[in-house]
Parts: structure tokens; C-alpha cells; sequence
């Protein structure tokens, strides 16, 4: 259990000055990652907002090293960062210890990046993947990624007026797919569950190997909503089971939060204006569509979790 | 434009001192003025967890004030202040700088946690080739 | 032993802290030699199997910015889904060395030698040497670890030899010794370091139009230094091995009046036929271009000053109906001298005797542009096409035709094409 007055006592990672927008969840959510590290830890990100406002040539809101390189490959280049480290420290040339982390939005982890994450994670690096999900490509203007749940409208979803529904997929459970790796820890989370976050990045850094921690984390202007609002609506992807809050230790399912009461999809999705024109009439059918996903999805998760990975072995 | 040319500045793009954004403001952006009461406050550190531009500033394990140069006025700390506390107000920015002539909220803008940066850090050039490694 | 082999073999030799690679063809000999000596606990390396070659930059990339000493290889496709790597790792003045098995590129799809693979990235920022067969191969690699990571340059480099020809032909080749190898590179001691925790850096910021600039003017400023150093490791390197190098061979080129200019194994292929012909009482030469990039353009056409007709020989195309790579370089380098007082500044490197930018060499540099030799352009050999004594043979016969009549007729042929 985390404490956030000790935390607060920790040396601030990443410091005010950045340009993300104002209520924007990534930089939350940075924050949250680096208050859970306790040994220096050297940072990659790929392309895209996070990246973007936090490094505008000569300023720097890293307190840590940091490398940027491209979009698709952070996984890669961090690969490669660990693979330094471990050489020279098998050689005696560096004594500390230091701990990596990648940090890719959906777009550079779901889509571009994908490829990348899955061959380091396959090999084994020591280093914790986080996506910070914020479900589009918000750097470029807002276009729909794999990410994207469905209904949403982006700039390249659009609620048009013959395709009224926004984007017509369901978004890809790319957490499912990091725990299909059997790594040894892959977890789902975010910003609004602080202590849900820092317990599970705590274990991220702490187990051998790779790590892949899924942060959901707002873009309030792609989701359109008020800016002091950015922490609330994740609450309610949580309430809603949208954004179930688990994690995959060592092969064992386990839902970390459990929401007393389960709300109507529609809490998520009335106070997005990304989603307004599913309350159009003639658009029922698609909220009753997503509704059932989300039970289907909620349902078989914790089917999962209660046979600790539904019929799959847990390691060791 | 800046004075320095191209073999004045570090190789690479590298900025090689950390932190160099704190030098610059983004508390211009704000039209909203979150309003600290530190009667009311309870030091939960929500409003600190919350925060997107680590402007919560805190000393000696309590709530200190709000770093106004770099706070963008989103309000998060206000909505996340518990409900039974509302410790934060947000209010308008004219009306705030109206109130303090412009000078930025004194009881909250404390140097508590503030670093050590300022707009000079940001500077890219010589005094970081002296690292020795990094000229061009 | 094959180019690949005695490759992997200076890549065990340099020892490199860190390894990332993907197999292609006719590179994969190199990483599972390579591999080998990793399992056999013959290097230091931490051998990182991507799974791609872009993952394969990405993260020698990674470990470069890391401190460490890294190297990759590649061939062809795998060269071009590099492509947006290579640039980052000149940009980031990463001191990667990386052989490259020249290999045709898709479409259509092919796996033998021509030079379109890294003639592509010619404008990357990386460091470009060609090797006329594997002991060439073996000592550019060992050599390019030094120039990359002189303190005047700070750029990546890469060793290219021809897939195939080279990389699977096989040649005896002296080796030096592991000691005398490590002795001549030294120790790595990174320009910056991620894992310098204690100094936190930010690499590959977002540099907007007020930077960006001023970077990429530092960059262009490091090539201009590596021709000299190029140089002064290629004679370092002789005294070590015997075997020197400069920025090319001018083979048999002092008195020639017809040239050949080539890189890689079709040099040997040139030097041959020259040798006969001089038997014949023919004043022929071969200029054999070992740097490529940068384009040590003054000096080339210094050396080819008093020949009257050249053929230069492209095994690529430019498909600008401009010729090849080459003959386009040495076209631009015969107008003017390239650089002037403000590319090359003294006070900034000191003064370079004897580089393509020393000062007396550049004030005589203002040649007479109507005495220019007459040069045509072959492109050859794509997708592994032979190119033999004959087909070469026939065009020092075509050259001593143009040195006789000074005319040129078509600028730019297709040798060995049916047609």
C-alpha cells in the first residue's frame, strides 16, 4: 500500500513546464510510474504526445536520462539500453543498479509500435512497458487507432451522416495479448486508482523480466471533456467495467479492483463528447452493442481470474 | 533569434542538464486560478498525486502551495479535493491577478520544491559543452 | 575464408558490447558466425536476436546512447526497413559500425549483389567505405570502429562488400591478432551516456525550426573532418598490418589517359584488364573508390585530372535518368571545388595538412573547368549480373576511341544488359 505523503517526499522525475494540455492524463500518469521507482531508472518514449511536450528543444521535464528515437521502436531501443547495461555491468565497468522503463502511447504500442514490444518482451529484456492509453493517435489531431473503443468518434471516425456511429470496431485488448506473451508481469490500470497503479508498476519494476503495465489516461480533447474532469472519467471506465483494473502475475489472473456496483455503460460514455451522437436516436442499438461487449469481455475476465487464468497453468 | 551559432551547442539535439523545462511558464496558459486554503486542508495529497504539472508543491511532508508559474489552471486539483474538504477553488485568473495586482498568489506561490532551475538552465550552450564530451 | 567469416571474425576481434541483428541473406553467415562466438563465450557481447532489422537500429541505437560499444549488420531489404533508423543514428552522432552485404533491392526480388541497397542512403549521414574483397572487408571493419569513434567525427559508419562475390567467395586473409586488434581500436569512451544516471541527459529532443538547423549544420560540419581521419587510420592501420589505405587505389593511374572508375570487387575485375592492356602499350588505370561517403570529390578529381576519358561503373541506378550514383558525384565534383572558408573552419578543427580541405590544396582547387577529362557513365551488374574481363575490356576500347576524338556520344549505357 502505497503512501502518498512518503511518496510526496520523493524526488519529483518530471518536472512542471512540459506543454502537455492543461488536464491532460499522461504526464498524471508518468508521475504516478516514476513515484513507484525506487532505483534510478533510465527512461525511453516513443513518438507522440508524451514525448512531444515534455522535451521541446532546449527544455527538458526529465529529471531522468531520457531517449527519444522514433515512433514504432521504443520496446527496441530500450532493448537495446538494457542490453548495454548488462554488458557493461557483466564487464565491471558500471556498479549501479538502474532499471528501464518504455513509455508508448496506444498508437506507438497497439499499432506501429506492436511489432517491437512483442520481440522484447519474447526476449526477455528486464524493463517495464507502459502505454499510456489515451485510445487514439491524440498527437496528430486525434485519429482512430486499434485502441479506439468502438462508437468513438475521432477525425478519421468520424459521425458522419450516412455512418452515424462513429468508428464501427471494438478496440483490441491489447492487455490480453501482453499476457498471452507469459511474461512474467502484465497488468491493466489507471490514474484514478493511484494506489492501484503504484502497487502494480511497483511490481513491474520488481519482477525479473519484462513487464507490461496498460495505463488508461485521458486525452481531454479527443474525449472531449472538461479539463478538471480528466481524473473522474477513468473512475468511471472502472465503475462501468470498460477499463477493468487486473492483473496477469506470473500466469495468475487477478482482478485488483472490483467495483461495488456495476454502472450502466452509459456513465463512460454520456460525458465524453467523442461519444455524443451514439444518444442520437437511432443509435440505441450501438450502446446495447457496446453494453453487451463490455459484459461479455467484464465476464470473461473474471472467469479467468477465478481459475487463476481459466484452465491455464500459473507459473512456478 | 538566439545570439549562439551551431558550434555553440551541444551535439546531437542532447540537452544535458535535466529539468530545463522547469524555466518555462506555463502558468500564462491559465484562465482559471486554482485558490489553495491551507485552513482547510487536510494534506491528503490527492491534489499532488493528480496533478499533471507537478505544481502541487509540498514541504516537509504537507501541502505548501501551488507553483503558479508552471500550474495551467485545469482544475483537476479542485475536482479531486475531497468534496467534504474543498481545500482548492478554482477562480477566474483576470479576477485572481485583479485581487494580487498581477503578482501571482504570494500565499501559495511559495519556492517550496520549485528546484533549483530557472530560464538560464535552459541554456544549451557553452557551459554545458564543458561537460567536455558533447561539443559539437 | 569468406568475406562473412573473416567479417565475424573482425567483429570478434573489435568484441563490441553489444550486438543486435537479424539474419538476410547473404548477411545471415555473419550473425550466426557471430552468434557462435557469443555462445562459446569467445566476446564480452550481449547478442540482442531482434525481430526485424528496424528493432536491429533501433536498438544498437539504443545501446550506442547507452555508452556502448554496438554494431549490427544487414543486407538489402533489411538495409532499406533500417532506412528511418539510419538517419536517426547519424543525428544522434552515434558511433555505430555496421557491415552491410550489398544486395539488390526489391521489386523484383532478388538476393545477389548490386550496390542499390546502401547507394540509397548515401545522403544518411553514415560513413560509407566499400571493400574489394574480404581481407578489404576485414580490416574497413576494424578500421571504421576508430573513424567512427574519433572525437572529429562522431558518426556512424558503415563496411560494404558485394553479397555474394565477396561474402561467400573464398580468399585467403591475414589476420592480425586479437591484442593488436584491441590495441588499435582502444577502449570505447562514449561522447554521452544514458546510464550516466548521476547526469541526466535528454536525447533525441523535439527541435523545432529555432535548432533543428544548427544541428543538422554540426552534422554536415563532422563529415568534413573524416576524409583526414580516413587517412591517418588507413596509415596507422599499415603500419600495424602492412596493408595501408587511403580514401581510394589509384591503381596504374599516374600516366593513364583512360580510366575506370569502380568500388567494391569489380575494381580487381578493372585492375586485371588494365594489366593486360598496359601489356598491350594502352595507358590505362583503374580509381578505385574506397570512401564513399563522404565524397572525397576534390581529391578524386585531382587524381583524375590528367586522364583524358573515364568510364565510371555504377552497379546501381538512380532511375533519374541522370546515371549512377557515382558518375553523378564525380560529374558535380568536376565543375568546382565543394567546400569554401565557411563549411571548413580551422579555428574550429585546426588546421588539416594534406586533407581534400587543407587550404593550399583548396586555393589550387580553382581548376580549369574546360580542361575537363570526357566521362561517361556504365551501369552494370544489377542483381548480380556478371561483369567479366571482356565486358570491362570493351570499354577501356571505347574509352581510347572518346580519348582520341573527344567525343562522347550517349553519356550513360546499360553494360551487360540484353537489349
Amino acid at each position: 500500500m502505497a503512501n502518498l505523503r512518503e511518496l510526496s517526499r520523493k524526488d519529483e522525475l518530471l518536472t512542471g513546464g512540459h506543454r502537455a494540455c492543461a488536464g491532460c492524463g499522461a504526464p498524471v500518469a508518468v508521475r504516478q510510474v516514476l513515484k513507484a521507482v525506487d532505483t534510478p531508472v533510465v527512461v525511453g518514449c516513443a513518438t507522440g504526445c508524451l514525448e512531444v511536450t515534455t522535451t521541446i528543444y532546449p527544455y527538458s521535464a526529465w529529471n531522468v536520462p531520457f531517449i527519444h528515437s522514433a515512433f514504432e521502436n521504443v520496446a527496441a531501443t530500450v532493448s537495446g539500453i538494457e542490453a548495454a547495461y548488462r554488458s557493461l555491468k557483466r564487464q565491471g565497468r558500471i556498479q549501479r543498479d538502474i532499471q528501464f522503463v518504455a513509455f508508448g502511447g496506444d498508437g506507438g504500442t497497439y499499432d506501429i509500435g506492436f511489432q517491437a514490444l512483442s520481440g522484447a518482451m519474447e526476449r526477455g529484456h528486464d524493463m517495464v512497458y507502459i502505454c499510456y492509453d489515451n485510445q487514439a493517435y491524440m498527437n496528430t489531431g486525434i485519429q482512430r487507432s486499434s485502441a479506439t473503443p468502438r462508437g468513438a468518434a475521432t477525425t478519421t471516425s468520424p459521425a458522419g451522416r450516412v455512418a452515424t456511429g462513429g468508428k464501427s470496431q471494438y478496440r483490441k485488448d491489447l492487455t490480453a495479448v501482453m499476457a498471452a506473451h507469459d511474461i512474467p508481469y502484465v497488468a491493466q490500470t489507471t490514474i484514478s486508482h493511484w494506489n492501484d497503479l503504484i502497487t502494480k508498476v511497483r511490481k513491474a519494476f520488481a519482477v525479473e523480466g519484462p513487464a507490461f503495465v496498460n495505463i488508461l489516461a485521458p486525452c481531454r480533447l479527443g474525449w472531449q471533456i472538461d479539463s478538471a474532469d480528466s481524473i473522474e472519467i477513468c473512475r468511471k471506465a472502472v465503475d462501468t467495467c470498460f477499463w477493468p483494473l487486473y492483473e496477469v502475475e506470473n500466469g495468475v489472473w487477478k482482478i485488483t479492483v472490483k467495483p461495488k456496483e456495476k454502472k450502466p455503460i452509459t456513465e463512460w460514455l454520456r460525458p465524453q463528447g467523442r461519444f455524443r451522437h451514439l444518444f442520437k436516436p437511432g443509435n440505441e442499438k450501438i450502446i446495447e452493442e457496446i453494453q453487451a461487449d463490455v459484459d461479455r469481455r467484464w465476464e470473461m475476465l473474471q472467469k479467468r481470474c477465478e481459475v487463476g487464468g481459466a484452465g491455464m497453468m500459473p507459473r512456478e | 533569434m538566439d545570439e549562439k551559432g551551431w558550434r555553440d551547442v551541444p551535439i546531437a539535439g542532447l540537452i544535458i542538464e535535466p529539468g530545463t523545462a522547469r524555466g518555462y511558464k506555463t502558468g500564462e496558459w491559465r484562465t482559471h486560478r486554482p485558490v489553495w486554503d491551507p485552513e482547510k486542508c487536510i494534506n491528503c495529497f490527492l491534489c499532488w498525486i493528480y496533478c499533471p504539472d507537478s505544481a502541487i508543491q509540498v514541504k516537509d511532508g504537507k501541502v505548501a502551495g501551488i507553483d503558479l508559474e508552471h500550474c495551467k489552471g485545469c482544475g483537476i486539483c479542485a475536482h479531486e479535493c475531497p468534496s467534504k474538504v474543498r481545500a482548492i477553488n478554482m477562480v477566474l485568473e483576470s479576477e485572481a491577478e485583479a485581487e494580487d495586482g498581477g503578482k501571482g498568489n504570494e500565499e501559495t506561490g511559495g519556492e517550496a520544491n520549485r528546484g533549483e532551475a530557472d530560464s538560464d538552465k535552459a541554456d544549451c550552450g557553452k557551459a554545458g559543452c564543458e561537460r567536455g564530451s558533447v561539443k559539437w | 575464408m569468406t568475406g562473412n567469416e573473416a567479417v565475424a571474425e573482425a567483429m570478434r576481434q573489435v568484441n563490441p558490447d553489444v550486438v543486435a541483428a537479424y539474419p538476410i541473406t547473404p548477411q545471415t553467415e555473419i550473425v550466426q558466425i557471430f552468434s557462435t562466438f557469443v555462445a562459446d563465450g569467445l566476446v564480452k557481447t550481449e547478442f540482442v536476436t531482434v525481430e526485424s532489422e528496424h528493432s536491429a537500429m533501433s536498438a544498437t541505437i539504443g545501446a550506442a546512447a547507452a555508452g556502448a560499444r554496438a554494431m549490427t549488420a544487414t543486407s538489402s531489404q533489411g538495409f532499406a526497413l533500417m532506412w528511418e533508423m539510419l538517419y536517426i543514428a547519424a543525428g544522434l552522432r552515434l558511433p555505430i559500425v555496421m557491415p552491410v552485404v550489398n544486395r539488390a533491392l526489391s521489386a523484383p526480388i532478388n538476393i545477389h549483389c548490386d550496390h542499390s541497397d546502401t547507394m540509397g542512403a548515401r545522403d544518411s549521414g553514415w560513413i560509407q567505405i566499400f571493400s574489394e574483397n574480404a581481407q578489404e572487408a576485414y580490416d574497413n571493419v576494424i578500421q571504421a570502429v576508430r573513424i567512427a569513434e574519433s572525437r572529429d567525427v562522431l558518426l556512424p559508419a558503415m563496411v560494404c562488400m558485394d553479397g555474394f562475390i565477396v561474402s561467400h567467395g573464398m580468399e585467403s586473409v591475414k589476420l592480425l591478432k586479437d591484442e593488436e586488434v584491441r590495441g588499435f581500436i582502444g577502449g570505447y569512451e562514449p561522447a554521452y551516456s544514458l546510464l550516466d544516471v548521476d547526469h541526466p541527459i535528454t536525447v533525441g529532443a523535439l527541435d523545432f525550426a529555432d535548432w533543428y538547423f544548427e544541428h543538422k549544420r554540426q552534422e554536415a560540419a563532422a563529415e568534413v573532418p573524416v576524409a583526414e581521419v580516413v587517412r591517418r587510420v588507413g596509415e596507422e592501420y599499415g603500419k600495424l598490418s602492412g596493408r595501408s589505405y587511403g580514401l581510394f587505389e589509384a591503381y596504374r593511374l599516374d600516366d593513364a589517359e583512360v580510366a575506370v572508375v569502380a568500388l567494391g570487387s569489380t575494381a580487381g575485375t578493372a585492375k586485371a584488364v588494365v594489366d593486360e592492356l598496359r601489356r598491350e602499350g594502352v595507358r590505362a588505370g583503374v580509381l578505385k573508390i574506397r570512401l564513399y561517403r563522404p565524397f572525397p570529390g576534390d581529391e578524386i578529381v585531382r587524381v583524375l585530372s590528367g586522364v583524358k576519358a573515364i568510364a565510371v561503373l555504377d552497379r546501381s541506378d538512380t532511375f533519374s535518368t541522370m546515371g549512377g550514383p557515382v558518375f553523378i558525384d564525380i560529374k558535380a565534383s568536376m565543375y568546382a571545388p565543394i567546400y569554401d572558408d565557411s563549411v571548413y573552419d580551422d579555428s574550429v578543427h585546426g588546421p588539416v595538412r594534406g586533407s581534400t580541405h587543407d587550404r593550399d590544396a583548396r586555393d589550387t582547387g580553382a581548376r580549369d573547368t574546360t580542361q575537363r577529362p570526357v566521362i561517361v557513365n556504365y551501369i552494370y551488374g544489377l542483381g548480380g549480373r556478371d561483369i567479366d574481363l571482356e565486358q570491362i575490356r570493351k570499354v577501356y576500347e571505347r574509352l581510347q576511341a572518346i580519348a582520341t576524338t573527344g567525343e562522347a556520344g550517349q553519356c550513360v549505357s546499360y553494360l551487360g544488359v540484353r537489349e
